[in-house]
């Protein structure tokens, strides 16, 4: 297993957001995490890289646990994961090749050659040849995005985590983070989880999708067995039907 | 009236927890910051452009407010002096008000204003669009990239700051002394040595830096802890530019009373 939460449980306040979230990520695999806004996937997602910490369980990546893991060892942990956030989360302030290249310059012994010729291949990647000096401001949505994705990336991490990478797209735009997600996988080899509410996309990029309802894993498996699955919360979910589920967050 | 006297304290139980919580977090940011200082090359190339964002660009606020300041302590002490004392004293008064007190005071409050609302306004924004967790995830120890070069280019820059708002104001006072009070150069510049001891102008330093150092860890700290969108930057910027303000004054009177 590359990447384990086991029994997670975590609260804000007097509000449990998860309450024994249990989830095997397998190496190679991209899995997407489906739920309802709110249910907590995102919650879950920052576990993973430390950003949020559980009240109790166990988070691991290749063996390591992240809980309570010293502050350099989680940072050379978190070179080893690139995490693209739901609005990319730029730096405001600086160019889009200074935005690429910020993870890079954390790495000892690289040069501003290395890093500069780093960040035209991984705008390359995601078809952002010539944007080096454009200002986040100047960027469209998907352009962000993928922006975002070319940050994650620099760093050749084993594993990408995406929240929400196709939330307040065009269906169009959709289609091509959609394909960057596949060609991650393909090209970099890189094991992905995608936290995402939009079915099309999680059939599209999936090898496995996991549901996230009441705090826990409902349901996972291939997409196909998503597709097959008589659970009348994933169903009502897919189909987008409230009826069918027993709490509409 | 039961409901009445368990709401109040519910309310005041809510408010201390609140209050500890708050000081807890303060301190844990505290030794985040202290531990984060060896992460020179973090901390480093931030330097240079936060003392010219902190104190190159708040000059023309902070002598702008100075020379009015002087302006009206020399007419005000002439006023008070007027048949009593001696208007040589006016140099004496508008040198020793301006280094001692008005000249670090209404500096560091201005500065609480500029400086410590805009630190809070863009900590707070890059907070709530995920890029300090950003910084996070490529490595970046936020306190080491945001907090330790704003607290340091405030405790140099304050004091420049200062010393040249004392400068101005001091001689914004003697021009004033000249034209609208009938003094002499000779006059003037007899008050103002007649009682300065170096140790004021060393008393005013100490006392920006202490306000620089202040008024950045105070604006870090609701930058960093800001939640719920627009309006929970607009509410870090509001208690940043209160709760700095607040201190400067219980710190102007502290040291008042520990260093005079």
């Amino acid at each position: 297993m590359s990447i384990e939460l086991v029994d997670v449980h975590k609260s804000f306040g007097a509000k449990e957001v998860l309450k024994g979230f249990t989830l095997d990520v397998r190496e190679g695999e991209t899995l997407s995490v489906i739920g309802g806004s709110g249910s907590g996937k995102s919650v879950a997602l920052k576990h993973v890289v430390g950003l949020l910490v559980p009240d109790s369980g166990d988070v691991r990546v290749d063996g390591i646990d992240v809980v309570g893991l010293p502050q350099q060892e989680l940072y050379e942990l978190r070179r080893r994961v690139g995490y693209v956030f739901q609005f990319a989360a730029l730096f405001d302030s600086m160019t889009v090749a200074e935005n690429v290249g910020m993870g890079l310059r954390r790495i000892p012994g690289m040069t501003a050659d290395e890093i500069r010729e780093r960040v035209t291949e991984c705008l390359g990647l995601v078809d952002l040849d010539g944007y080096e000096e454009r200002m986040p401001a100047e960027l469209s949505g998907g352009q962000r995005k993928r922006a975002g994705l070319a940050r994650a990336i620099a760093t050749k991490p084993k594993y990408l985590l995406y929240d929400e990478p196709t939330t307040g797209l065009d269906p169009v735009t959709t289609s091509v983070i959609d394909s960057l997600i596949v060609r991650m996988r393909e090209e970099l080899n890189v094991t992905g989880v995608v936290i995402t509410h939009d079915m099309q996309s999680a059939f599209r990029i999936s090898d496995r999708i996991a549901m996230l309802y009441d705090g826990r894993i409902r349901f996972q498996g291939t997409p196909d067995e998503v597709r097959a699955t008589e659970d009348r919360v994933v169903r009502g979910f897919i189909e987008g039907r409230p009826d069918l589920l027993e709490v509409v967050s | 009236m039961r409901d009445s006297v368990s709401g109040s304290i519910q309310a005041v139980g809510r408010a201390s927890l609140s209050s500890v919580s708050s000081v807890g977090r303060a301190g844990y940011l505290a030794l985040g910051a202290f531990r984060a200082l060896r992460k020179v090359d973090v901390w480093g190339p931030n330097l240079l452009p936060q003392m010219a964002r902190i104190g190159v660009d708040s000059v023309p606020i902070a002598l702008f407010i100075a020379t009015f300041t002087g302006v009206v302590l020399a007419l005000q002490s002439s006023y008070t002096f007027t048949g009593a004392i001696p208007l040589y004293f006016v140099g004496t008064l508008v040198g020793k008000t301006m280094v001692l007190e008005l000249g670090p005071v209404l500096t560091g409050l201005a500065l609480s204003g500029r400086v410590g609302a805009n630190i809070a306004a863009e900590l707070g924004t890059m907070r709530i669009t995920e890029q300090v967790d950003a910084l996070e995830t490529l490595a970046y120890d936020p306190n080491a990239y945001l907090v330790v070069p704003r607290v340091i280019a405030g405790a140099l820059m304050f004091p420049a700051v200062v010393v040249l708002a004392n400068g101005i104001g001091i001689a914004s006072g003697w021009i004033t002394s000249l034209y609208l009070l009938d003094m002499s150069s000779v006059e003037f510049l007899k008050g103002l040595r007649l009682f300065f001891r170096s140790w004021d102008v060393w008393f005013s330093i100490i006392k920006s830096i202490t306000f620089g150092i202040t008024v950045t860890s105070v604006g870090c700290f609701f930058g960093l802890h800001t939640t719920g969108g627009a309006e929970g930057v607009g509410r870090s910027t509001t208690h940043s530019v209160v709760a700095a303000s607040m201190i400067i004054l219980v710190l102007d009177a502290f040291l008042a009373a520990v260093l005079l």
